[in-house]
């Protein structure tokens, strides 16, 4: 029903997707598995006319189909079920789940029909909501479930569902795998993207798996008719060790020194809500401790309660042995910390400001004269030395920092922490969007921070960087500390995928 | 194919005027207030007839040349403090140069007839009449029978004069001078609808206060000067407040402004009222009139001048300097900026985000409450209804020097030209005779225009950036 071929997509500094060839036919149900920034996303965008391809072409029904838009693309019969939810809160779940494909009679919304669909709807996935409650009250996992409800409305002939499962309670997740089936029994077509393979397992005929943008690996489970049409087993290992991949290691600048020295940064018994559970570590001078784990494992949850940005529930931030809790970014700044936020350009810069304004903001006391004053002379002689020592290339030194690209960006905030003098750096996702080049100075960076006594914590979705630049690697999953890797750099990475997915019992050296 | 021929001509078309409309966009403030200077001074091009000192000094040597000395001048000017000072400088010119004065009129035609009657009762005689161009065409002087001097005319437009721009900018120096704190909390991406309001009840609490804590129109100049603070000291209070709503407790800042701009117009009439109820004493109903100060040096803020500039485009002046030097040269003016460029990405840099919200709407406060002063000052007095709809004409003065909505983008300067483009708009559509419901329809289509320029301006600038990118995507981040 739907082929790719030979699909590419490239943004700024990466290619997402590498001419992947792929069809899925009708009553097939195609299990999409891959590490963080595999290119999954990037392929259902192309799919549902989000995004149009560089490369290649999409058929659907053995013609090219080019869709300008979701919209259209929701025409043909493809529906998308985002990770992020697109119900507007205001309304009731009825009026939600028809919204633009209602029952009408002369304009007239014929509420009855609707509230009769609705409720066939929602039993079928065996959620107990009520088709007038509002959305506004409803909990995550049941606004998801309506989310759900709502692309089978439109009886869908591909159905795309992005990691559907994640808010939903197992009762619920397993009424959706038996839709999903259903739905491929009536010969509609489904894509199924998950994270968690005791899912796939369940659901899919077929499995592909991504990496750095390529079709990798691709099972087919289905038996030979003889056998009665049933699914065989997933060899799971098979899987991950494809996601993984034996890639050429990638080259990681040396470590400069190989002493570390008293703790530095000692976190104890760090909880907020559901998204970071009961997480203690230390991590000490000139140490580079690693953070791994899938997208949502709470990572960047830590380094934001770290750093005071957001508000813990319990739990203590030590600096050099003495009690700090930040309640504010600025108060975390003054002790000596500081973050490289995940979103570099939604809160790592101000995107209306020159490269300098950027750097020099959180250093203006650095820069003062009276009275609240900027030095502007001593300002610009402290951006001109970084920005030679970063190599950070500008047209003009006023220029907007919103023109740079993402390596440059990202040499910016190094910058403006750099001239701080910070005593403990939280990386989130640093090179992420970023070229080969600027990567590996990037790396370097780190390194060299290390190596003055800093502690680096480094949160990375990319398993072969945050083995590569560590000394030591803890491992999340749902918001807990699952394991600890002590030597990085020999370990095993389909092992640490194992704990970050929180598949089966770790064999790796339990929790710390 | 044809397309692909067609194609680079488009794209360097398309350039071409991308980077007309950037570089408008960029400096259209500019360009828009010289254009606007152009056209006033095109619709007023009139015949001008000066009557100044110089003016003066050339008559009186003309006259010299016309009737030697001896010879008996009459001078005649309209009553007028500029035709006064006109005659002055004629009569100081003939006086130099040793020539008697038969007589002065200071008035109309029918003054003239009755000097004419008293010279001629004294025995006196008239050799030569010393005027200006409209009292040149008076009956009794044209028909007087001796020569008439008066000094040559020319063709200068009225907009252009001197005294035209002075009082242009002195009668928007209240609107500048707010427009100043407007463009602080603009940059925020903020607002603030109540500087109106702010200006009325800054004004009415120096004059009560002057009036009945300071001692009236006995008032020291210290005590008008601690009324004038308390003025200003509401009005940064009422900021504060809403600064308070919005920096603390989130409120929209439309809806947080729009609850202070009522509040602080009640107060300010309230006062006004309680202030004539017990000026006239008893239960008597108060009116909300105007409340009067006494003492002359209260209007000397508002009315007086120094080196022939009025005080309040001083003010303004100086409140423009200070705040440009606060925008670029401080640390409170970089953290404005990228608090409204981004609030997040300032507040994981240290930035006290709170402290600069509640700073930002406290100055704008007292920037409305400066100009509030200016106005009591200027009406001898605090009106409670001063300043209604100011709101809009400051935003629209703000808007127009390219400060954007969106917040983190605009100038001090910007807003200096902004309000001068307010200015001379309104100051032109007077002077080309056009009523007040017509310039309130320029006045929106003027709004919405730079509105319009705002929301253009970032997609021109992404797609600039894509071309010399030379990638057509937008990165995903």
């Amino acid at each position: 029903m739907l082929e790719l071929h030979r699909t590419s997509k490239s943004y700024p500094g990466v290619d997402a997707l590498r001419g992947v060839s792929l069809a899925v036919g009708a009553g097939e149900v195609l299990g999409l598995v891959g590490e963080n920034g595999a290119g999954k996303s990037t392929l259902i965008r192309v799919v549902s006319g989000a995004e149009r391809p560089d490369g290649g072409w999409i058929e659907l029904d053995g013609e090219p189909a080019a869709f300008d838009s979701p919209a259209e693309a929701r025409r043909r019969g493809i529906a998308v079920i985002h990770q992020e939810l697109s119900l507007i809160p205001q309304l009731s779940v009825r009026e939600n789940l028809f919204l633009g494909a209602g029952w009408s009679r002369r304009g007239l919304v014929r509420r009855r029909r609707e509230e009769r669909e609705a409720r066939r709807l929602l039993g079928l996935l065996e959620i107990d909501i009520d088709p007038g409650a509002s959305c506004f009250g409803l909990s995550l996992g049941a606004r998801q479930a309506v989310e759900i409800a709502k692309a089978l409305a439109l009886g869908p002939r591909l159905l795309i569902l992005d990691e559907p499962t994640a808010a939903l309670s197992p009762r619920e997740a397993r009424a959706l795998l038996r839709q999903v089936r259903e739905l491929a029994g009536r010969g509609a077509a489904a894509i199924y993207v998950s994270h968690r393979l005791e899912e796939i397992e369940a659901v899919a005929d077929r499995v592909a798996v991504l990496r750095d943008g390529e079709l990798v690996h691709s099972i087919d489970r289905r038996l030979p008719a003889a056998g009665g049409g049933g699914l065989a087993p997933l060899d799971r290992d098979a899987l991950i060790e494809a996601m993984v991949g034996r890639r050429l290691s990638a080259e990681f600048p040396p470590r400069l020194h190989e002493e570390l020295g008293e703790p530095r940064l000692e976190i104890k018994g760090l909880s907020a809500g559901h998204r970071v559970r009961d997480v203690s570590f230390s991590i000490r001078r000139g140490e580079v401790l690693g953070l791994a784990g899938l997208v949502g494992a709470g990572r960047s949850e830590v380094a934001r309660l770290v750093f005071g940005a957001a508000a813990r529930d319990r739990g203590e931030v030590w600096l050099d042995g003495r009690r700090l809790d930040p309640r504010s970014p600025r108060q975390a700044i003054a002790a000596g910390i500081c973050l490289l936020p995940e979103d570099r350009r939604g809160h790592g810069l101000v995107l209306t400001e020159s490269a300098r304004a950027n750097f020099a903001l959180p250093n203006l006391d650095r820069f003062r004269r009276f009275r609240g004053m900027v030095d502007r002379r001593r300002e610009g002689r402290a951006f001109d030395r970084w920005r030679g020592q970063l190599d950070i290339r500008l047209a003009r030194s006023g220029q907007r920092v919103a023109t740079l690209s993402g390596g440059n960006q990202q040499k910016v905030v190094i910058a403006k922490w750099l001239e701080r003098g910070a005593k403990v750096v939280l990386c989130d996702e640093p090179t992420r969007g970023i070229d080969v080049g600027a990567r590996y100075e990037i790396h370097e960076w780190i390194r060299r921070m290390a190596s003055k006594g800093k502690a680096v914590l480094l949160i990375s979705s990319e398993l072969e960087e945050v083995l590569g630049m560590s000394d030591r690697v803890l491992v999340m999953h749902e918001g807990r500390i699952r394991g600890e890797i002590a030597d990085p750099a020999g370990a095993d990475p389909a092992g640490v995928l194992r704990i970050a997915a929180g598949v089966g019992p770790s064999e790796e050296p339990s929790v710390a | 194919m044809p397309e692909e021929t067609a194609q680079p001509v488009r794209g360097r078309m398309r350039r071409l005027l991308s980077g007309l409309v950037d570089l408008a966009g960029r400096r259209l403030s500019v360009v828009v207030l010289l254009l606007l200077c152009l056209i006033s001074s095109a619709a007023t091009w009139r015949e001008q007839n000066p009557i100044t000192k110089r003016a003066g000094a050339a008559v009186a040597r003309q006259v010299l040349e016309v009737c030697p000395v001896p010879c008996e001048v009459l001078v005649v000017v309209r009553d007028t403090a500029v035709d006064r000072a006109f005659a002055a400088a004629i009569e100081r010119g003939l006086a130099a140069a040793g020539a008697p004065i038969a007589g002065r009129v200071f008035g109309q035609p029918r003054d003239v007839r009755l000097e004419f009657e008293r010279i001629a009762r004294a025995g006196g005689s008239v050799d030569a009449i010393a005027t200006h161009r409209i009292a040149s065409e008076w009956g009794p002087v044209r028909s007087a029978g001796a020569p008439v001097v008066a000094p040559g005319s020319y063709s200068w437009p009225t907009f252009l004069t001197p005294r035209n721009l002075l009082n242009v900018v002195n009668q928007n120096a209240d609107i500048a001078i707010i427009a100043l704190g407007m463009t602080l909390v603009i940059l925020t991406a903020g607002i603030d609808l109540s500087v109106g309001s702010l200006l009325a009840l800054a004004g009415v609490i120096a004059a009560v206060t002057a009036q009945e804590w300071f001692g009236g129109a006995a008032a020291s100049p210290a005590g008008l000067l601690a009324a004038m603070l308390l003025g200003v000291a509401a009005a940064a209070l009422g900021g504060l407040l809403s600064g308070t709503m919005v920096a603390a407790f989130r409120v929209p800042p439309f809806v947080a402004t729009l609850g202070l701009m009522m509040l602080a117009r009640g107060l300010a009439l309230i006062l006004a009222v309680g202030h004539q109820r017990r000026l006239v004493g008893g239960g008597a109903e108060g009116t909300p009139e105007a409340v009067r100060v006494g003492a002359p040096a209260f209007a000397w803020l508002g009315n007086g001048s120094a080196l022939g500039v009025p005080n309040p485009i001083l003010l303004m002046l100086f409140l423009f300097v200070a705040a440009h030097l606060l925008m670029t040269r401080t640390m409170f003016g970089r953290y404005v900026y990228a608090v409204g460029g981004n609030p997040e990405a300032a507040r994981l840099s240290g930035v006290p985000v709170t402290a600069v919200l509640l700073a930002v709407y406290c100055l704008c406060g007292a920037f409305a409450g400066l100009a509030g002063i200016v106005d009591a000052s200027r009406f001898e007095g605090g009106r409670p209804n001063a300043g209604e709809l100011y709101e809009l004409q400051v935003i629209a003065a703000v808007v127009v020097g390219g400060a954007s909505l969106a917040g983190g983008r605009g100038r001090i300067s910007g807003t200096l030209i902004g309000a001068m483009i307010i200015a001379v708009i309104q100051n032109g559509l007077n002077i080309a005779g056009v009523a007040s419901y017509e310039q309130k329809v320029v006045f929106g289509a003027l709004i919405l225009a730079a509105v319009l320029l705002d929301r253009l301006q970032p997609k021109i600038a992404s797609r600039r950036a894509r071309m010399t990118r030379g990638s057509t995507s937008t990165p995903v981040q």
